[in-house]
């Protein structure tokens, strides 16, 4: 086997390309559905419905696909630098902290107030996270990916800190949650009788500043430069490590904006359960787009729609609702062959 | 402070450090075959996970329990080949894939546990590797009982440090590993087939790792619990940074810092209420970190890691 580069992939490959993987993804998991006896499907069928097949299913799925897509944004941006961020777990559990502390109404701010102050506070909370290990990474070259994910731990473990001290609400019954935060501070419901809110459309708007900025902008020139070849990037005259800072604050701001906006949209009050791992289904929403910010967009509508979905599912048939989390690695590993395809194709012999 | 000395002169205290060392030690040796021959895995996490449920499981199915560690390696060699063909012929980000791996791997595990044991309340547990006492050795006083009364696997994850450092350093193969990490054109000009060597050392070094995961649910405790890892994977990989790449200080690394974590559960209970239990925990991990800050101005990166290797292409 050999493998030849493609000199100009076509448009309709590139998009056909992470949609047929995800269709590779779902034959392979096939395997897993019929081992429980459940017809394959019925089984998607079932998943299907209950992620988009009625008006409840689909808030549902954008509810929880409003964080997915922060988080996706929040890697996207930050792996077109090659700044390996894999600490959005983390630095949105941090900007959610701080967004239920001044959403609470801590600084005494006047009403209309209070949402900007826990939505922004909330943000930077997320970039002051990730620019300490760029610093570290740009100044001493102490690997990002590593000290991005210990962090993550330690975040979780001051929250826990927090919740069982000094922001333990007094009226939750002993359990470790906060206080939740004043009606001002939440953000507005899209729909009647349902729990989407108004943080979908932040999501959405930062998607497209995203999309504008990576092709209308310097900054969004100089991002690519430096991922594609800081060297080179550094010889054409761009501030390498000031543009990698400029990446952090965005990306880290993205992923703590996405714990925020779960307070201020879904929550109102922080417990250690916020996001079942919505930081590192971010990576896999940023792949599943090939780090395209309106790519995100659709990838984390889909992510979100296999576990919406998974859980519906499980409730009828006797498949595990894991299915969800097997499916969407799957889906990663399908996409990032289906990605080499597009840039080589196979020959027998050179 | 004399409550202290006498924690440190303790037998029962160099055995729980042993002990709680056993996995982190198989987990860094195998993360550094795969580092030292230019393959970063950050898969390690969920083939650990995979190691602990699959050795488990078998065990649980009526599988002896030597049976069962290999059934774990196994579960992690064929986790890693996963890993190595998309990264090394495939060439694919090393970052991206070994997380996709990741979350496959601790998927699949739950998935499999869940269809294995659909009703299950508390978890099931089975007969673990108890204490083997060696004649004569054990007899010494407090080195004796520390070292010489642990359970199989940790000797043999003190023996893999031997063998992977005779491996590394006086065979053949060991010379191809480092090379291909080094400098993978020179390694195909001797002749040194760089994926193949590549692909054998990920396999070779995902299998230790899912043995340090199996030492958990066969070993130290009898059941597998979900989430049981926590991040020891991740720690892992800190430690090769602080080993330099280097078995021997790789088995130090791992010692002293799962001396420090029986030394802050001691400390928990001496300290007690006066401050919260979860600042105990932060420290591994924020000793981690300093680790790495540290070791960072000498650390001797194989020259190669991360950089995907293609036949003939020049880089």
């Amino acid at each position: 086997m050999w493998f030849e580069p493609r000199a100009h992939p076509s448009a309709a490959l590139r998009v056909l390309a992470p949609a047929g993987a995800v269709v590779a993804a779902l034959a392979l998991c096939a395997a897993l559905i019929a081992w429980t006896g459940t017809g394959v499907g019925e089984a998607y069928a079932l998943l299907f419905q209950g992620a988009l097949g009625s008006r409840f299913a689909l808030a549902e799925t954008l509810t929880r696909a409003t964080p997915l897509m922060l988080t996706g944004l929040a890697a996207a941006v930050a792996f077109r630098a090659k700044l390996w961020n894999i600490g959005a777990e983390g630095q949105l559990y941090a900007g959610a902290l701080v967004a239920v502390v001044l959403g609470g109404g801590i600084l005494d701010l006047p009403g209309w107030a209070l949402l900007p102050a826990a939505l922004l506070g909330g943000a930077l909370a997320g970039s002051a996270l990730l620019v300490g290990p760029t610093l570290l990474k740009t100044r001493l070259g102490v690997d990002e990916v590593v000290t991005t994910l210990l962090l993550n731990f330690v975040v979780l473990l001051f929250v826990s800190m927090m919740l069982e001290g000094p922001l333990k609400d007094p009226m939750g019954m002993g359990w470790p949650q906060s206080a939740p935060v004043l009606p001002e501070a939440e953000l507005p419901r899209l729909l009647e009788r349902s729990r989407l809110h108004a943080g979908l459309v932040l999501a959405l708007v930062a998607a497209v500043a995203l999309w504008i900025m990576n092709t209308r902008t310097t900054w969004g020139y100089e991002i690519k430069a430096v991922g594609a070849n800081p060297a080179a990037a550094a010889f054409a005259g761009i501030p390498v490590n000031r543009v990698m800072l400029k990446v952090a604050v965005l990306s880290g701001g993205l992923a703590g904006l996405a714990g925020a906006a779960e307070i201020a949209g879904l929550r109102g009050y922080l417990t250690l359960d916020l996001s079942p791992g919505f930081g590192y289904s971010g990576i896999v929403v940023a792949m599943l787009a090939q780090l395209h910010p309106l790519g995100v967009v659709a990838a984390s509508v889909f992510v979100a729609a296999v576990f919406v979905g998974a859980d519906a599912m499980s409730r009828t048939v006797p498949v595990p609702n894991y299915i969800a989390e097997v499916l969407v690695a799957v889906s990663l590993l399908c996409v990032l062959v289906s990605s080499f395809l597009v840039r080589y194709r196979i020959r027998r012999s050179p | 402070m004399g409550d202290i000395a006498d924690l440190l002169l303790s037998a029962t205290f160099w055995a729980a450090t042993l002990r709680i060392a056993t996995p982190y030690i198989l987990g860094t040796l195998g993360e550094l075959v795969c580092e030292r021959a230019g393959v970063l895995n950050l898969g390690i996490e969920g083939i650990m996970t995979l190691g602990a449920m699959a050795g488990w499981m078998a065990v649980y199915q009526g599988a002896g329990l030597w049976t069962g560690v290999l059934v774990a390696a196994l579960a992690g060699a064929l986790l890693g080949l996963l890993h190595a063909l998309l990264t090394v012929p495939l060439g694919l980000s090393q970052h991206v894939t070994g997380i996709g791996v990741t979350l496959l791997g601790t998927s699949l595990s739950y998935y499999v546990y869940r269809m294995a044991l659909p009703q299950v309340s508390s978890p099931p547990t089975v007969e673990p590797f108890q204490p083997f006492a060696v004649p004569v050795l054990s007899d010494i006083p407090v080195i004796g009982p520390a070292l010489f009364n642990q359970t199989p696997l940790t000797y043999a994850a003190l023996a893999a440090v031997g063998l992977v450092a005779w491996v590394l350093y006086r065979t053949p193969a060991g010379l191809a590993v480092r090379m291909v990490g080094e400098n993978p054109a020179a390694a195909e000009a001797q002749g040194i087939d760089v994926t193949a060597v590549r692909i054998g050392a990920v396999v070779c070094g995902s299998a230790l790792m899912a043995v340090g995961g199996a030492f958990l649910t066969l070993s130290a405790f009898n059941a597998f619990f979900f989430n049981m890892i926590n991040g020891r994977g991740w720690i892992c990989i800190a430690l090769v940074v602080f080993a330099s790449w280097r078995p021997g200080k790789a088995l130090l690394g791992a010692v002293l810092f799962a001396a420090f974590d029986a030394f802050q559960l001691r400390l928990q209970q001496i300290v007690g209420p006066a401050l919260p239990y979860q600042v105990f925990l932060m420290l591994p991990y924020l000793l981690s970190i300093l680790a790495l800050v540290v070791m960072s101005r000498r650390a001797a990166y194989p020259r190669a890691l991360m950089i995907p290797f293609r036949k003939g292409e020049r880089h």
